[in-house]
């Protein structure tokens, strides 16, 4: 078993609970000590980006994970709750259960690098910074706690506890409507999570441990066919229930990615949060849904993953197309990329519908790749309006010769979003539509989308038009380029999309066994 | 007689307790003459030497004064609750401006005591005479409460509003008690249940009418729809620790009453099958409490969203908080008896924390509306953060207490496939979730008007205080261990288990 402590403390505990650890140090700092908290965050970030890094060289992707314990990898259990109570059946045990496989470890990898970067880029925060912080370390840990949590009652609590901080971050350094699109994502993700909660107590008890036959939340326990004996509610395959409660995860889920129809609060967030926020937003929040599909829905109800396959094939087709005529008919910048978003979102699903490996693989890479890009873009656009104050797409022109530096560095970003060959977005895409033809069923729906790639290009060359070519207005002869702090927030980003567009292995690597096993769980099951 | 009564003394013990400090407060007044912090102290400490004794008898099961009230770990559990928030309130009292400002003196530590009294009684009495009278016990004392500040005529309507009210349902409880009377011959719950379990089938319309109407009694005390329309005005017109009192340590004793009586009167025979309550055929109580316990969230919530003052908002709030508790009696089984209980326990702290906090904001503000509150967190962070706390805890976000008691409360219902009930429930909460997140939009979101952003001073004890509702609400919502303990051992009844 590959395990990783510090100070007897295992690795996954350290990257979820150092932030913890910063906001600690931050709240203890003296007023006078303002100016020097960014660079705690930012000092306390790229320790997680170094644990990040040493986790990486140590592990081990010929382990698969998924459904057993020993292919997980840093894994830390203990109890955290074990009450024995003739209620409830005996014993409450809820336990605190953290773990990586091929499919969260990407996501850890993303998470500790987007922290870092959206660190860097709140530089341009300068109201309450305390406050700020120490809201976007709490959101961090919450965020890392999601992905390596393998205890259904961690996961939720991990996934509730990270709106608190998102909350405020919107609402306190956004635009003019945060308030509005603060209490929206709030409501929205919290509406969710009720139908999350709903399934989880349902599992819980229909759940018995094989071995102890207890009551559980142990999701690797959970997948295991033996652990709903058939005469509880979730017991029976591909019946009522167990549909019903594939839905309902779904919809929870599915508000997080955001899937059509519940995506409204995505345009609305984006816009009005700040920069780095929308960053964490489009870079990693977005990931937890499809995340948490996978390790949870397909996973543990492989039966509703095969059954509603098409239907999920098609809102992701919606999304996809539906995604790109919106960001068409956008003339703010920031609201374009949010609905961009939403469309490279669709990939994603369209990927975990199909159902394949090689699907599979790519809505994995797809997620890591989207939040690469996404944040790029991101970064870009508080680029730009740090400057000109504005984010109409119409109100500039010939921006090439007056920022040919932000020049570069958006044009690679965008070319990276359309998929260009070369570049890592055109793996994952590849490999998710693949991943539909391979699946007979999905296969129309996958060729439908397919005009996703095409309207993602119309509109991405037309913004590219609309803010670099033409002629320069006079207004903006002041305007000056991309900064080094800028350049720091973005060049590794794109160096990193470069390589693994060169070099998809890489990340493919990792997550290959796990996702073999994944698709032979789901068809194994019948 | 005169023997077993000199017996059940001893087992009276934190009830002596209680009256002799209350006698020892009045005389402490009269001594005293003003208002003075060692009448407060004398009270607080009468109530906590009764609450220790009441810790001893942890674990005893005994009988007292001929069936009128027993000892049982369920009427011990609701009197350290009782106590707790009592002590709590009391504190609140010595930090409220209104209640120093009031004409009164100390008049108000030997009314709670008084209420105190009532309050372990209704936890302890199985007698339905008894029941009725501990239960006025308290409402008499809340009367006088509720028109503390005699002076501010919102308080003395709200007072009379509530004589109104509770003259009249306790008239209406009465006479149910009387109609149950003139049916089975008894007044002893447990006599009662054990006659009409013998009625097969029980479907005498007499015994659903009598139910309702004993149930408007204690509705009126947990203010549940649709008795509760005095909660509003009354809440609003109370000082706030009277009103932190009502909404936690009257509805507390009101649950415990409504719980024992319902649990033990209307079964078939004194029996738990499995832990789940066998209901007698033809007095199917769990449908009535699904209709008041849904009734009182959705019309809670959905008031509570429309509300401009915090004080208002928090007595709708109340009324849903109820609604979520009264969830627990739908599934008519042990565990979900022992969810209620672990919700009443998160819910002193976040409920009352969301009072006191209320009292600081008040005694500088003068104000209880939310717009007096635009850019508080600015002006008292710390204070703001408290109460960011209990508000996420009452809209039950994991990690607070609140959270907890929402999931054993959802965990009884969907064991017992009520699904959509939970459903119902969860919805609510997410409706919840929109007022109580107001308050912190108010503080926080809103920058604080021009040349009004001096921060505001608390001294240590506010402090204290708070941080003592804070931690225990954080606490118990990442180690709830205890909460759980506690209330598994509580729920053995009289005669159960």
């Amino acid at each position: 078993m590959i395990e990783f402590k510090l100070l007897g403390i295992g690795v996954l505990s350290w990257m979820v609970f150092l932030p913890v650890l910063g906001m600690i140090v931050l709240l203890l700092m003296p007023k006078s000590a303002e100016k020097y908290l960014k660079y705690i965050t930012v000092g306390f970030t790229s320790v997680m980006v170094v644990l990040a890094i040493v986790m990486m060289t140590i592990y081990d992707p010929s382990k698969a994970g998924i459904n057993s314990l020993a292919g997980f990898q840093f894994v830390e259990k203990l109890n955290w709750i074990d009450i024995p109570a003739y209620l409830w059946d005996g014993r409450i045990k809820i336990e605190y259960f953290l773990g990586v496989d091929g499919i969260s470890f990407p996501m850890v990898l993303l998470t500790a690098l987007i922290s870092l970067i959206g660190a860097i880029a709140s530089f341009s925060v300068k109201r309450n910074e305390k406050g700020y912080y120490t809201m976007y370390l709490f959101l961090v840990s919450g965020m890392m706690g999601v992905f390596v949590a393998l205890d259904f009652f961690l996961f939720f609590v991990f996934w509730e506890i990270m709106l608190l901080p998102m909350y405020f971050l919107i609402g306190i350094w956004g635009g003019e409507r945060r308030e509005y699109a603060a209490i929206k994502f709030f409501l929205y993700t919290f509406f969710g999570s009720a139908f999350i909660l709903v399934v989880m107590i349902g599992l819980y008890f229909s759940s018995k441990d094989p071995e102890t036959g207890l009551h559980t939340f142990n999701m690797l326990t959970l997948m295991d066919p033996r652990t709903l004996p058939a005469d509880s509610l979730f017991g029976m395959l591909n019946e009522t229930w167990r549909l019903l409660a594939f839905v309902s995860l779904f919809i929870g889920f599915a508000i997080k990615v955001p899937a059509f129809p519940f995506h409204t609060w995505l345009p609305d967030a984006h816009v009005e949060a700040p920069t780095a926020i929308s960053v964490i937003l489009a870079g990693v929040l977005l990931k937890m849904g499809t995340y948490g599909m996978l390790r949870i829905s397909w996973s543990i109800f492989p039966d509703g993953a095969k059954y509603f396959m098409v239907p999920i094939a098609i809102i992701a087709a919606i999304n996809i197309i539906y995604g790109a005529l919106c960001a068409m008919a956008q003339k703010d910048f920031k609201k374009l990329i949010a609905y961009s978003s939403i469309s490279h979102m669709g990939y994603v699903m369209l990927g975990m519908a199909s159902l394949t490996a090689i699907g599979i693989s790519g809505a994995v890479f797809q997620m890591f790749n989207h939040g690469t890009i996404t944040a790029v873009l991101f970064l870009s656009v508080g680029v730009i309006y740090d400057r000109a104050h504005t984010r109409g797409l119409n109100d500039f022109g010939g921006l090439a010769n007056k920022m040919p530096k932000y020049f570069a560095v958006l044009i690679v970003a965008f070319f990276a979003s359309i998929g260009l060959p070369g570049l890592s977005a055109f793996i994952s895409e590849t490999f998710i539509f693949i991943g539909g033809f391979t699946n007979h069923f999905i296969r129309v729906v996958a060729i439908i989308s397919m005009l996703g790639i095409i309207l993602n290009a119309a509109y991405v060359l037309w913004t590219i038009q609309r803010l670099f070519f033409g002629t320069l207005p006079e207004k903006w002869n002041g305007l000056t380029d991309i900064s080094a702090r800028e350049l720091i927030s973005t060049v590794p980003l794109l160096v990193i999309v470069v390589v693994l567009g060169i070099f998809p292995s890489y990340m493919l690597d990792l997550m290959k066994s796990s996702v073999n096993l994944l698709v032979n769980f789901i068809w194994g099951i019948n | 007689m005169l023997e077993q009564t000199l017996n059940s003394l001893s087992g009276f013990l934190p009830e002596t307790v209680l009256i002799v400090s209350m006698v020892v407060c009045i005389i402490l007044d009269l001594i005293l003459r003003k208002k003075s912090a060692v009448v407060s102290v004398a009270g607080i400490i009468g109530i906590a030497v009764s609450g220790y004794f009441a810790w001893l008898q942890l674990g005893a099961k005994s009988i007292l004064f001929s069936g009128m009230v027993v000892v049982d770990p369920y009427s011990v559990f609701f009197k350290l609750l009782i106590g707790l928030s009592t002590i709590f309130v009391i504190i609140f009292a010595m930090f409220s401006k209104e209640m120093k400002e009031s004409t009164h003196k100390n008049e108000y530590v030997y009314l709670m005591t008084a209420m105190t009294l009532g309050a372990y009684l209704m936890a302890s009495s199985v007698n339905m005479l008894m029941m009725y009278l501990s239960l006025e016990t308290v409402s008499l004392s809340s009367y006088v409460l509720a028109g503390y500040t005699k002076k501010i005529k919102r308080s003395s309507e709200s007072a009379m509003k509530y004589i109104i009210y509770g003259a009249a349902s306790s008239g209406i409880m009465i006479y149910g008690i009387s109609l149950l009377y003139g049916f089975t011959g008894t007044l002893n719950i447990y006599e009662t249940s054990i006659f009409l379990s013998r009625l097969n089938p029980a479907s005498e319309p007499v015994l659903i009418i009598s139910l309702i109407m004993i149930l408007a009694g204690f509705g009126y005390k947990i203010s549940s729809v649709p008795f509760h329309f005095w909660t509003p005005d009354v809440y609003e017109g109370a000082p706030i620790p009277v009103t932190g009192f009502l909404a936690v340590t009257s509805s507390a004793a009101g649950f415990s009453v409504l719980i024992r009586f319902i649990t033990n009167s209307f079964l078939a025979g004194n029996l738990v099958q499995n832990g789940q309550y066998v209901v007698i055929p033809g007095v199917n109580w769990k449908e009535i409490m699904i209709v008041l316990s849904v009734a009182s969230m959705i019309l809670g919530n959905f008031t509570a969203v429309w509300q401009s003052s915090v004080k208002r908002m928090l007595a709708y709030s109340s009324i849903a908080q109820g609604g979520y508790i009264m969830l627990g009696l739908t599934v008519a089984n042990q565990q979900g008896v022992a969810a209620m209980l672990i919700y009443l326990m998160a819910y002193l702290f976040m409920n009352l924390g969301a009072f006191f906090v209320l009292i600081l904001i008040a005694n500088k503000l003068d104000t209880d509306e939310l717009i007096g509150m635009k850019g508080l967190g600015y002006k008292a962070p710390v204070i703001c953060v408290g109460m960011g706390v209990f508000m996420f805890a009452l809209s039950g976000v994991p990690t607070t207490a609140g959270f907890i008691g929402k999931f054993y409360l959802f965990t009884a219902l969907i064991e017992s496939k009520l699904v959509w009930l939970a459903l119902v429930g969860l919805m609510n909460a997410v409706v919840s979730l929109f007022f109580y997140i107001k308050v912190l939009k108010y503080m926080f979101l809103m920058k604080p008007e021009e040349g009004n952003t001096q921060k505001l001073k608390f001294g240590a004890g506010a402090y204290i205080v708070m941080f003592a509702l804070v931690i225990p609400t954080m606490v118990f919502g990442i180690y709830f261990t205890p909460l759980v303990r506690l209330a598994e051992y509580s729920i053995s009844m009289f005669g159960f288990r």
